[in-house]
């Protein structure tokens, strides 16, 4: 039978993939903004697997406003690379250099 | 077992695809990757019998978010090939990072679960049990509150979204109603005063 380790399991490899991805595109931030969505995925894998073994609602309501947030997030992030993209005409995150930080 | 068959499938599925949304060379690619993932997730959902969450995943997630995702790799020009420079260079780091953090989570998981029934099994639901009536139950009392909130920062987020992208470019022709309505015949109309001429 399927227990709720084996679920966990899935959703730390997720998670694991996920961070690895960071690394590896850490230039590109479409690809940097996918795999948050890929964490976030991971995180509600989690909440949901809790959800049900647990018998406790709450956990699925919890998945509701994470896909609420992370929608708005998705939406106001493009919005943002698309206005970067207009005016530096690049989004390598290595030119990202105006704030001097 | 079929249950326990279809999860190893679908996971093995889930875990490629996200490997594919990271190593991708092309973006379209790993969008469409990442659509994959969130699809075979929802299965997994229903499998774990959060029916609502499973549907919105599809509905929200694939069908609008993702749709996102893809217009905005699309329309940008973006050079991959300048991007993917370096590609390897902090591989080695984040293969060490991913290790570490698998080992920890995996550690949690199997090794010492204090207090969480992780070999806990679940019986199927009853035929007559509704998820969707019992988030909305949950959704509806207890985190009224919440759920207002949610609606207004989506509210935020459409506001914050136009306003980013709106601009006004310079030397753009376009009409003002106001304007054309508000001219008088003086300011289009010039009389003028001349010797009719004659023919020789």
């Amino acid at each position: 039978m399927i227990t709720l380790g084996h679920y966990l399991t899935l959703s730390a490899l997720l998670f694991v993939i996920a961070i690895a991805g960071i690394f590896l595109n850490r230039k590109n931030v479409i690809l940097l903004l996918m795999c948050v969505e890929l964490l976030l995925l991971a995180v509600n894998f989690n909440f949901i697997a809790f959800s049900r073994y647990l018998d406790d609602p709450t956990g699925q309501v919890f998945v509701f406003f994470i896909l609420t947030v992370a929608a708005a997030e998705a939406a106001i992030g493009l919005a943002i690379l698309v206005v970067l993209f207009r005016a530096r005409r690049s989004i390598n995150v290595q030119e990202l250099d105006v704030l001097k930080g | 077992m079929a249950g326990t068959l279809f999860f190893y499938t679908l996971s093995a599925v889930l875990i490629a695809s996200a490997l594919g949304v990271i190593t991708a060379r092309n973006p379209v690619h790993a969008v469409l990757f990442l659509v994959l993932s969130f699809v075979t997730s929802s299965v997994l959902w229903l499998l774990l019998e959060a029916e609502f969450l499973a549907v919105v995943l599809v509905l929200v997630y694939v069908g609008a978010v993702m749709v996102l995702f893809l217009f905005v790799v699309m329309m940008l020009d973006v050079n991959v090939a300048q991007l993917r420079e370096g590609f390897t260079r902090y591989a080695w780091l984040g293969a060490v990072v991913a290790a570490v953090l698998a080992a920890e989570l995996l550690a949690i998981v199997w090794w010492k679960p204090d207090g969480l029934p992780m070999a806990a099994t679940t019986t199927p639901r009853p035929a007559d049990y509704s998820n969707t009536e019992m988030l909305g139950t949950a959704l509806y009392t207890e985190h009224l509150f919440a759920f207002e909130l949610a609606a207004f920062l989506l509210l935020l987020a459409i506001v914050a979204a136009i306003v980013l992208t709106m601009r006004r470019r310079p030397g753009l022709k376009a009409q003002d109603v106001s304007r054309q309505v508000a001219v008088r015949r003086e300011d289009r109309v010039r009389l003028v005063q001349m010797k009719a001429e004659h023919d020789t």
